[in-house]
C-alpha cells in the first residue's frame, strides 16, 4: 500500500487559517528555518562524506515542513521534545547550526561534550532562561511519558505552558506511547501529541506497523481530540498546532495530530531503499516536496521576489559555511572527560588500575563554560 | 520514643521529606485513596492531597517516565512499584533514559522508585522478587536495601535528598516484623555507607535486606554452639558499594561469607567476591563462599519455596565450613 497522503476531508475540515493570517515577515521565517534545515543536511551529508561526522547521519528531506510549521505554533516558553527528523523544529526552538554540526562532529565543547549523537541534545528548565527542547534518546515513544511529565510539572506550578512531543508512525506500536498518551490524557496535561506519518519505520511499511485505517483515529481510544493535516504544507501543519497548542493551554488537554508526510530519503544515509517501490521517492520529490510548494505560495500569492528568497538562501549558505568553520576548529574531548558526571556525587568514576596515571581529581565541572553557543544571560547566541 | 515498624519507617520518611520539601509529591498506583498495597503511603493523601499523593493508570512505563520528565523541571517524586517484580515493565525507562540523563544531556533526575520486594511471604514468582542486580548493573543508579527500621527511614530521606535516582528496595518480609526507634531529629542515613551489624573475629558474613536477620541468627548460634566469633555486616546500600568497610572485614578475619537472597548468577556476592579477590586476595585465609537462593522462579508452596530460598541452617552450615578451612 502506498503511503496516504492526508484525506481532503479531514485538510479541508481545519476552519481556520492561522497561517494565512501570518505577517509576511514571519512567512519569510518559515521560509527560512525550512532551507536553514534542508541545507544544514545538506553540509551535513558533505562532512558525512568525508568522515568527518563519525556516526550515522539522519535527514529530514521531504519532512522540513511538518518539522517547522508545527515548532513555529509555540511560544518560547513553551518545550519540545523533537525526534530524529525534527532537527527543523529545533533550529526554530533555537538549536543553532553549530551546536549541531558540533554534535554530529563529536566535539568536545558541542552541547553534551561529545557524548551523544546528532540531535540528541536540549536545554529545559525554568521559562525565559532555556530554550525549551528536550532530546530524545533512541528507544521510541519515550518521550511521551517524559514530556508528560514535564507538561506535569506546568500543571502543578499553574505556569502558562504547554508541551509538544514528537513520535513517528513507528513509536505508536510501543508500549511507552500507550502508557505516555493515556496517563496525560487521563491527567489532563497540556501536551501535544505529534504523530508524523511518513510511510516508514525505518524498512517497515505503516500497513505493517497498524491495522488502523489512520492513526488520528486512535486519538478517540484515549478520549483526546485528534486532528491530521498535510504534513507536507506549512501553512496547514502551523494552523493544526496552533489550534491543538491553543487548546491545549485553555486547559482541554492533550491533543493527537497526525501528520502525513513522506520520508525520502532511508532511516538513515547507510540505508539503499530497496524496500521502496519504485518510482515512489520519485513521485513525492516531484509533487511534493514542501519547500517546492512553499515557495509557490510565497511567490504567486504573497507576491515575494525571487530575488528576496535568492537573498535567504544566501544568508544561510553563509551561517553555514561560518558554523562549520567554527565546527571544524573545535577540540576533540580529553579522554578523561568520559568519568566526569555519570552522578552528581561522586563528581567523577575513577580510572580502572591499567589506566593508572591518569588523575581525574581536577576534573569536577560538568557543563563547561563554552557549552554550546546559546548565552542564557543574552537570550541569544554567544 | 515509642517503637515504629519498618513500614511505617519508611511512611515517616516520606511523610517528613514532603512536609520538608513542596517538591516532593508520589506518584503510583492505587497509593492515594487506598494508600497502597501495603498501605506504605496509607494517610498522605488526605494530609497532602491529591496533586502530592497520585493515583496514576497501570502504567510503570509512564509512571517512571513522568517522574524523570517531573524531575527534569525540579520536582522530587516517588513512584511506588505496587510489588517491586514490576519493575522489570520499567526497565527500558530506567536504564536508558534515567540512568543516563545526566551523563548523556545533564539532566538532573532526582527521584525515587520504591516498592516491596523478596520473598519468604508466599507470593509466588511474581510477587516475590529480587531484581535489584540488574540495576545494579547500570551505570547511573544508586540501589539501596534496608534492613532495619531505622535504615528505612534514614535511607528514604537520603534517597530523596539525592540529586539522582535511587532505587529503593523495601523488604516485604520486613515490613511489620522488624521495628525500631526512630532517632530524634533529622535521620538522614547516607547513601553508599554499610553498617556492621555484630562484631567478630573469626569469619565476616556480608548481607543486606532480610537475609541480615539470617545472618544474625545464625551468628548467634554459632557463638553459643560453636564459639564462634562472627562478624556481621549490613550493605544497606548495594549501589554505590562500601568498597572501604568490605575490605575492612576482609582483612580483619580473614573469612568472608556473603549471603543474599537474590539468585546466584549473576548476583552481587559474585561483584563482591570479585572486589576481594582483587584488593584483599593476601588477607584470605579460605575461599569467599556464597549462600544465595537458587537459580530457580521463585515457587508458591512453602516447601518449596523455602528449599529455593537461603535459611539460617544454610548460612551456619556455611559458616562452619568456612571456619573449618
Amino acid at each position: 500500500m502506498p503511503p496516504k497522503t492526508a484525506r481532503p476531508a479531514a485538510a479541508a475540515g481545519s476552519a481556520q487559517h492561522l497561517g494565512d493570517a501570518l505577517p509576511i515577515e514571519r512567512k519569510l521565517e518559515l521560509y527560512y528555518w525550512m532551507r536553514l534545515t534542508r541545507s544544514l543536511e545538506e553540509r551535513l551529508v558533505a562532512l558525512y562524506r568525508q568522515t568527518k561526522v563519525v556516526g550515522g547521519l539522519f535527514r529530514s528531506l521531504g519532512q522540513e515542513a511538518d518539522a517547522v510549521g508545527s515548532c513555529f505554533a509555540l511560544e518560547s516558553r513553551d518545550v519540545m521534545s523533537p525526534l530524529i527528523r525534527n532537527m527543523g523544529a529545533m533550529l526554530v526552538k533555537g538549536a543553532t547550526p553549530v551546536e549541531i554540526l558540533k554534535q554530529y562532529m563529536a566535539k568536545g565543547d558541542s552541547p553534551t561534550r561529545g557524548r551523544e549523537l546528532n540531535i540528541h541534545f536540549g536545554d529545559i528548565g525554568e521559562a525565559g532562561k532555556t530554550r525549551g527542547f528536550l532530546g530524545q534518546i533512541s528507544p521510541l515513544g519515550d518521550m511521551v511519558p517524559v514530556m508528560a511529565g514535564v507538561t506535569m510539572t506546568f500543571k502543578m506550578r499553574g505556569e502558562d505552558r504547554v508541551g509538544l512531543v514528537y513520535v513517528g508512525d513507528g513509536a505508536t506500536s510501543t508500549g511507552a506511547f500507550h502508557e505516555g498518551i493515556n496517563f496525560a490524557a487521563v491527567q489532563r496535561l497540556p501536551l501535544v501529541v505529534v504523530i508524523e506519518n511518513n510511510g516508514y519505520a525505518y524498512s517497515t511499511p505503516t500497513s505493517k506497523q497498524t491495522a488502523a485505517e489512520q492513526f488520528v483515529d486512535k486519538a478517540i481510544g484515549y478520549g483526546v481530540r485528534g486532528e491530521q493535516c498535510d504534513g507536507n504544507d506549512v501553512l496547514a501543519v502551523y494552523d493544526c498546532t496552533k489550534r491543538a497548542v491553543d487548546r491545549a493551554r485553555a486547559g482541554e488537554g492533550v491533543q493527537l495530530l497526525e501528520f502525513m508526510t513522506y520520508r525520502r530519503k532511508g532511516h538513515a544515509e547507510h540505508d539503499n531503499q530497496s524496500y521502496v517501490p519504485e518510482g515512489e521517492i520519485e513521485r513525492w520529490a516531484a509533487e511534493n516536496d514542501p519547500l517546492d510548494r512553499y515557495v509557490r505560495v510565497l511567490r504567486e500569492r504573497e507576491r515575494v521576489s525571487k530575488a528576496t528568497l535568492d537573498e535567504i538562501d544566501a544568508r544561510i549558505l553563509s551561517e553555514i559555511d561560518a558554523a562549520t568553520d567554527l565546527a571544524e576548529a573545535s577540540p576533540f574531548p580529553q579522554p578523561l572527560d568520559a568519568l566526569i558526571g555519570v552522578y552528581a556525587d561522586p563528581p567523577a568514576e575513577q580510572p580502572l588500575w591499567y589506566r593508572e596515571g591518569a588523575d581525574v581529581s581536577s576534573l569536577g565541572k560538568e557543563r563547561a563554560d563554552g557549552w554550546g553557543t546559546y548565552d542564557a544571560s543574552k537570550g541569544g547566541p554567544r | 520514643m515509642a517503637e515504629i515498624t519498618y513500614l511505617e519507617a519508611i511512611r515517616e520518611g516520606l511523610d517528613e521529606e514532603m512536609a520538608r520539601d513542596p517538591n516532593v509529591f508520589l506518584l503510583g498506583e492505587d497509593i492515594g485513596a487506598y494508600g497502597g498495597a501495603f498501605k506504605v503511603t496509607d494517610g498522605l493523601m488526605a494530609k497532602y492531597g491529591e496533586a502530592r499523593v497520585i493515583d496514576s493508570p497501570i502504567s510503570e512505563i509512564a509512571i517512571v517516565g513522568a517522574a524523570a520528565g517531573a524531575a527534569h523541571m525540579g520536582m522530587r517524586p516517588v513512584v511506588e512499584m505496587q510489588f517491586i517484580d514490576f519493575i522489570a515493565n520499567a526497565y527500558d525507562m530506567l536504564t536508558n533514559y534515567v540512568a543516563t540523563a545526566r551523563y548523556r544531556a545533564f539532566l538532573p533526575t532526582p527521584m525515587v522508585v520504591r516498592g516491596p520486594s523478596g520473598g519468604y511471604v508466599r507470593g509466588g514468582p511474581f510477587h516475590s522478587q529480587n531484581p535489584e542486580a540488574g540495576f545494579i548493573h547500570t551505570p547511573g543508579l544508586k540501589v539501596v536495601y534496608p534492613a532495619t527500621a531505622e535504615d528505612a527511614k534514614g535511607l528514604m530521606k537520603a534517597a530523596i535528598r539525592d540529586d539522582d535516582c535511587v532505587l529503593f528496595f523495601e523488604h516485604k518480609y520486613l515490613y511489620r516484623r522488624v521495628k525500631g526507634v526512630m532517632p530524634a531529629g533529622d535521620h538522614v542515613v547516607p547513601i553508599g555507607k554499610a553498617r556492621l551489624a555484630r562484631e567478630g573475629r573469626h569469619l565476616s558474613i556480608i548481607t543486606y535486606a532480610a537475609a541480615l536477620h539470617k545472618s544474625l541468627e545464625a551468628a548467634e548460634r554459632l557463638a553459643k554452639d560453636d564459639g564462634l566469633e562472627v562478624e556481621v555486616l549490613d550493605l544497606r546500600s548495594l549501589a554505590p558499594l562500601d568498597d572501604e568497610a568490605i575490605f575492612h572485614t576482609v582483612r580483619k578475619t580473614n573469612r568472608v561469607l556473603i549471603v543474599h537472597e537474590d539468585t546466584r548468577t549473576g548476583g552481587i556476592a559474585g561483584e563482591i567476591t570479585a572486589r576481594i579477590n582483587e584488593s584483599c586476595f593476601a588477607y584470605l585465609d579460605a575461599p569467599v563462599l556464597r549462600v544465595t537462593a537458587h537459580d530457580i522462579p521463585l515457587p508458591y508452596a512453602p516447601a518449596l519455596e523455602d528449599f529455593v530460598l537461603p535459611q539460617t541452617d544454610d548460612i551456619v552450615l556455611a559458616a562452619r565450613r568456612l571456619a573449618a578451612w
